[in-house]
């Protein structure tokens, strides 16, 4: 039972600083507080891929009452680290993501033209205006997509 | 964050999820190429900072040095300032320039005295196609540069007009493109273009000279338009370690002596700041609670020589000792130094700690005024700190440089301090934007930003990311190699059950704790070591694919490290010493050198080890070491084929 509990602490522990890393690099004055605008880059490269809508609620629990757009570390950490424990927002699995691109893929080429990704990625969904930036995904993508 | 609900009519639902899933899928990967890109930065900062803080360490080791070793330099010294100034300067002239002859088979630039903007188009055209301006005409600017900088004010103060903006540039290090870049983007000086350089023009790149050229020519036609403050590297002793030295003895074989001699005079006559429209302050590092601007217009800036020569003590600075909350000078165990120094030469310890703060500090988020541990020089400053001393001067911003961002530039203090740097892709290729800023009364800074890139500008972000990041990891590799048998040692300690693996947050404590770097190295992990699949660290594996090669088969392993560790601090002691700049230093130097050295930093190799390793050194047998050769023999190999690979399976 103790042991249970030590195990869990430690877990916590490890995660705390996990968390504190990330949160650090972007911590540019040193004071622990980063741009709101930087919450999801720190979130996804831990590992929790929330959507947008996700994110923005997750950004509505961590602001401070008056929103100043930074974001305190104390208020940050409870919450990350609940996502990491209950495994909360996972990564697309890999196979998925493949299914998803021959979704789109309707008449079964096995790629995507660079004007068919990007009307995809700017019209839909939750449009992302990087998406236009298209150089930045992976040569080999899980259809071998052109670039 | 954008939130867009499904208003958009699609045919087919899954559609709509695929594009969904997409998205979700993209903005982790692009989260962490971020990511990866910030702690690539941080290591390279981290190691930077580290390496001044070394310097800074050094301080009272290398006066002592200096003092004992370069006598040669302190017989020279004190003759120069027993001489009357005017008489001095006619006898540098005579001996620095007018001896040196350009023959003419020289295809190099040739400049007209008195300059005019014609020299300046010539000597930019002639950069561009990589000549080296001769010897005479480099001594002969250099001379003039100081000069004229002699009469110029502790704070030259600026006034800006609509018609007449004024452009402020940080940093550059050497990198001539950027120079290029800039006056590509905003055109060349002249009396209605005047520029601010901030600091910091030389080391690291390999054309400090050549920037240094442009900008004190540039200085010489438009005195009252082109003003330059002296940085932190604007010092002879932090060109030994940080390559203008080099640089200037590999192009100028015959003359480099000299001009380096000179350039320790012009060095210090620097002017310290810039006043514009008597409300901004531009430095070059940034503040300190106890900073007296008025003060600081007063003292004889000339007599700070470099930061690495602290001043004498006076009984009177004991008392202020106490109330100091900065790094300041460190003594070694054996007390004071004794110095035969006059006070002339020096500055008062309470002055020459106001320029070491204008020349070394950072702004910090946290409120206060801390010793600043990473450089070991000048103070963390708070918005507090910001406030209290604008509002004590009247003045509304504060400029400065001093630290690589990666936008170029940064704002911080509620808008009331800016971060200005010019040297692009300053780590690697990629690693960061250049900026310049331009002022006018009455109307907001303007930012413009550039970035200096060959071929792979046009690589994919992942490319970019990868070829920093593996730069990175590269010479963070080559710090942990240096420290292998000490890690070795804290690692088994923690082994109790000598299993060969630790957790990871047993290893993250031990690399932190010896290599002295503050670092996530938990989410650096996978790029350093190998990790079972219970999460536990084979530490023996951050050794891995590294290893120092041995100048000779028969040196300890544990020596070839040390000296490896410290080849930088030993090619600086060493060129102090050799002060005829010939490349050798004899057995008895060798000896000497290294046991003020291993006392100063208490390392424990046997004296008999040492001996050893010199004889083997010494090739030609003649009793004297290429100290050159000696310290290129100590490098390290990476085997390449092991090296982080870009992950391709890796969807992010």
């Amino acid at each position: 039972m103790a042991d249970e509990k030590d195990r869990q602490e430690i877990i916590v522990a490890e995660f705390h600083k996990k968390i504190k890393e990330a949160f650090e690099v972007f911590d540019h004055e040193s004071n622990n507080t980063v741009d709101v605008r930087e919450i999801g880059t720190i979130i996804r490269s831990l590992g929790c891929c929330p959507t947008e809508g996700e994110l923005h609620d997750l950004i509505a629990e961590v602001e401070e009452e008056e929103p100043t757009g930074y974001i305190r570390f104390e208020k940050f950490l409870p919450v990350m680290t609940e996502m990491l424990l209950e495994r909360r927002y996972r990564p697309i699995p890999e196979d998925v993501l493949l299914r998803a691109f021959e979704v789109l893929d309707s008449a079964k080429r096995g790629f995507l033209t660079k004007d068919e990704l990007i009307k995809y990625m700017t019209e839909e969904g939750a449009p992302h205006s990087e998406m236009a930036a298209l150089e930045n995904l992976p040569r080999k993508g899980p259809l071998g997509k052109t670039m | 964050s954008n939130c867009f609900s499904l208003t958009f009519i699609f045919c087919g639902s899954a559609a709509l999820k695929a594009a969904l899933i997409i998205q979700n899928w993209y903005r982790g990967y692009k989260a962490r190429l971020k990511a990866r890109q910030h702690y690539a930065l941080t290591i390279f900062q981290s190691i930077e900072y580290a390496d001044e803080q070394g310097q800074m360490q050094l301080s009272t080791f290398f006066s002592f040095m200096l003092e004992h070793y370069a006598h040669v330099h302190k017989e020279e010294l004190e003759l120069r300032n027993q001489s009357l100034e005017s008489e001095q300067d006619m006898q540098d002239r005579h001996d620095y320039v007018d001896l040196i002859d350009v023959p003419d088979s020289y295809n190099g630039p040739r400049l007209q005295f008195p300059l005019t903007c014609t020299d300046i188009d010539l000597l930019l055209e002639a950069f561009k196609e990589q000549q080296i301006l001769h010897a005479h005409y480099v001594l002969e600017v250099l001379f003039e540069t100081k000069k004229v900088l002699k009469q110029m004010p502790n704070f030259t103060h600026v006034q800006t007009s609509p018609s007449k903006e004024l452009t402020i540039c940080g940093d550059l290090h050497g990198k001539l493109d950027d120079l290029f870049m800039i006056f590509y983007k905003n055109g060349l000086p002249s009396e209605s273009n005047p520029y601010v350089f901030n600091g910091d023009f030389v080391d690291r790149g390999k054309n400090s000279i050549e920037i240094l050229i442009i900008l004190c020519v540039s200085f010489l036609v438009y005195p009252n338009d082109l003003h330059l403050n002296r940085g932190n590297h604007e010092d002879f002793m932090m060109n030994l370690r940080y390559g203008f030295t080099k640089e200037i003895l590999h192009k100028y074989k015959l003359h480099g002596k000299r001009i380096l001699q000179i350039l320790e005079e012009l060095y210090a006559w620097l002017p310290i700041g810039t006043i514009v429209d008597n409300e901004i302050l531009v430095i070059h590092g940034g503040i300190s609670e106890t900073t007296d601007l008025n003060l600081l217009h007063c003292i004889e800036r000339n007599k700070m020589k470099s930061v690495l020569i602290p001043p004498m003590e006076t009984d009177r600075d004991y008392d202020t000792d106490s109330k100091h909350n900065k790094v300041g000078v460190t003594f070694n165990a054996h007390g004071r130094i004794k110095t035969n120094r006059s006070s002339i030469e020096h500055l008062p310890k309470h002055e020459w700690e106001q320029i070491i703060d204008i020349l070394w500090s950072d702004p910090r988020g946290k409120n206060g005024c801390f010793p600043n541990t990473g450089r070991g020089g000048g103070c963390y400053f708070g918005p507090d700190v910001t406030s209290k001393i604008l509002n004590k001067y009247q003045l509304k911003m504060l400029i400065r440089s001093h630290e690589c961002k990666p936008e170029g530039y940064e704002i911080c203090h509620d808008g009331k301090v800016v971060t200005i740097f010019s040297a692009s892709n300053y780590y690697e290729e990629g690693s960061n934007r250049g900026a310049y800023i331009k002022l006018c009364s009455g109307t907001a800074p303007r930012f413009f930003q550039y970035q200096v890139t060959k071929a792979t500008c046009f690589q994919p972000l992942r490319q970019r990311v990868y070829t920093m990041e593996s730069s990175a990891i590269k010479i963070l590799k080559e710090r942990v190699i240096s420290r292998k048998s000490d890690l070795t040692r804290a690692f088994q300690l923690q082994d109790h059950r000598k299993s060969g693996k630790l957790s990871l947050s047993q290893w993250a404590f031990c690399m932190e704790n010896i290599l002295g770097l503050n670092l996530p190295w938990r989410s650096l992990s996978s790029n350093l070591v190998n990790i079972d699949k219970n999460g536990n660290v084979e530490y023996m594996s951050s050794f891995q694919n590294i290893h120092i090669e041995k100048p000779v088969q028969e040196a300890h392993s544990t020596l070839v490290e040390t000296l490896y560790r410290y080849r930088s601090d030993l090619e600086i002691i060493f060129n102090a010493i050799d002060t005829d700049h010939s490349g050798l230093i004899s057995m008895e130097e060798f000896r000497a050198m290294w046991k003020l050295f291993s006392a100063h930093y208490n390392v424990l190799i046997d004296d008999s080890q040492v001996n050893k390793l010199a004889n083997l050194m010494d090739l030609n047998k003649d009793g004297s070491i290429d100290f050159n050769e000696f310290l290129k023999a100590f490098y390290v190999v990476h085997r390449y084929e092991d090296l982080m690979k870009p992950n391709v399976t890796n969807l992010g």
